[in-house]
């Protein structure tokens, strides 16, 4: 009786020190998985995604187009850069440009709303959409601007730029499509108009900040085909989280303002099948 | 078998299995820096069959632009002159200006490159591309950031549009790889215009490197933006595509 005592208690003792064994094996490996999920309670997107097939830069059948939507600027996109495994820029006190661009973007996302545009987010969570996909989401908008959120790891703290794509060879094919790795060809004049003033706006708010957008050749941009830009705030080496926070409502307030500027000079062709 | 001796063996069972959850852990983190290490000492191999090359005395000395940042904060661009023996032979040319601006300032803040990088090799094509292989830390150890990664870029091709009028285009490799963009934001998939009097190459993304050279006026923050009164349309309405086309 005391031996099948003995030998029972053994065994549970022996259950729990494999089950001990295999926690301490899968934890360290669940971990960069649960950061790739997408963060608890974010709602799911407002706006109609992407479907797979509207990747084409032609974006012509979208569910915007197909409604006979009223032409011109009612939507923008914006696109809170990295996420998921990419953290972005990383400051010294762990600040990470994925999970401010984020919090940025909820801002954005409200003062955009107040002026009355409707928003589409490119992530919702901590995931990392490909720069296609997140093209492809713009690209299937009609009448639809594209702003993508980062903040930088050098720079002067407290200032904010804007940049629109450099210059890209000029379509060159009269079949009127796109091509998916110049899709911004088209839109650069517009980018530019849209991009001074948002900076203008910026610069206002943000001393130090320069006066009209620059150029650069930024892979985001590179393959959205509608008026886009790139806002990046200085920086990740600030001491405290705060100092960045504190920025969050003017850059919200200068986007707003910037595309409810542009919405009057921005004309989208409504003729079905016209691009985009 | 007696009940003890069946107690012993699990009793030892036991033990083991908790060696082991101690031990695996100790054993994965091991196995992990072996490989880091091994990565590293590839790279150290690859630099010593590479080593940047040696300045000949013999070369006319020329004054030599080379690009570094011109204020620790300010993102601009600025020449410094330096005399440097230059071989005439445009590959070994853009070597040597290269690895100059890889060795940097003197003073380490006005660097647009990190330290750690090397160029691995380079190539002159005839029609005046040059593809330059960088090692991976230029990828890895920039700052990430569009402005940042972008003044390295700049200094590239201002560097060598200062000192090798054969070098056209740019195309910038990391170890040997075309990547997507340097370090999340400059697209490193086109080639990089480098001497603007020439006619860009079609049919390819081709950015230019320009523009974040200017200064930031504080000045200018005061003016208001002006509206775009025109109205503005998408230029590529039928009729226009068709204009493009056109062109010579």
């Amino acid at each position: 009786m005391k031996n099948t005592f003995q030998i029972k208690l053994v065994s549970v003792i022996g259950l729990l020190c494999v089950a001990l064994l295999a926690g301490a094996l899968i934890s360290p490996s669940q971990t960069p998985s649960q950061a790739q999920q997408p963060a608890p309670g974010s709602p799911a997107t407002t706006s109609p995604a992407a479907s797979p097939t509207a990747g084409g830069a032609t974006g012509s059948t979208s569910a915007f187009g197909t409604q006979g939507q009223q032409s011109g600027l009612n939507i923008v996109v914006l696109d809170p850069a990295h996420g998921g495994t990419d953290p972005g820029a990383r400051g010294t006190g762990g600040i990470r440009e994925s999970e401010i661009v984020l919090d940025f973007a909820v801002q954005v996302r409200r003062a955009l709303e107040l002026q009355g545009f409707q928003v589409v987010q490119t992530r919702q969570g901590n995931e990392n959409p490909s720069f296609d996909d997140r093209s492809a989401t713009g690209n299937a908008q009609r009448g639809a601007v594209f702003v993508t959120l980062h903040i930088s790891s050098t720079g002067l703290p407290g200032t904010a730029r804007v940049y629109v794509n450099s210059d890209l060879p000029p379509l060159g094919n009269a079949s009127g499509l796109i091509p998916w790795d110049r899709a911004q060809a088209p839109f650069l004049g517009l980018s530019k108009a849209f991009g001074n003033l948002v900076q203008g706006f910026l610069a206002q708010r943000f001393k130090g900040s320069p006066d009209t957008a620059q150029s650069a050749s930024v892979r985001q941009l590179r393959t959205t085909a509608a008026p886009a830009i790139a806002v990046e705030i200085s920086s990740v080496t600030v001491e405290d989280r705060a100092d960045l926070d504190r920025m969050a409502p003017g850059v919200a307030d200068a986007i707003a303002r910037g595309a409810a500027a542009f919405k009057p000079s921005y004309i989208v062709p409504s003729t079905p099948g016209a691009l985009p | 078998m007696t009940p003890s001796w069946k107690f012993w063996l699990i009793g030892g069972l036991v033990v083991a299995v908790f060696g082991a959850a101690i031990y695996f852990p100790i054993l994965r983190r091991r196995v992990k820096r072996a490989a880091r290490l091994q990565q590293q000492s590839e790279e150290q191999a690859r630099r010593e069959l590479t080593q940047p090359i040696a300045i000949n005395p013999g070369d006319p000395r020329v004054k030599t632009k080379v690009f570094w940042v011109s204020d620790a904060i300010d993102s601009t661009l600025a020449p410094v002159t330096v005399e440097l023996p230059l071989s005439n032979d445009p590959v070994l040319r853009s070597k040597q200006v290269l690895n100059t601006l890889l060795a940097g300032p003197v003073d380490a803040e006005l660097r647009t490159l990190p330290p750690d990088a090397s160029l691995l090799a380079f190539y002159l094509l005839p029609d005046g591309t040059a593809i330059a292989d960088f090692s991976e830390a230029l990828a890895t150890s920039i700052p990430s950031g569009i402005v940042s990664e972008q003044l390295a870029v700049n200094s590239i091709t201002r560097t060598l549009e200062a000192n090798v009028p054969q070098v056209q285009r740019l195309k910038i490799l990391i170890h040997g790889q075309e990547v997507e963009t340097l370090a999340g934001h400059l697209d490193l998939t086109g080639t990089f215009v480098v001497n603007t009097k020439v006619a860009q190459e079609p049919g390819k993304p081709t950015p230019t490197a320009s523009s974040t050279d200017k200064p930031a006026s504080p000045a200018a923050a005061e003016k208001t933006p002006t509206p775009v009164l025109a109205t503005l349309t998408a230029d590529y309405a039928p009729g226009k595509l068709g204009q493009t086309e056109s062109r010579p």
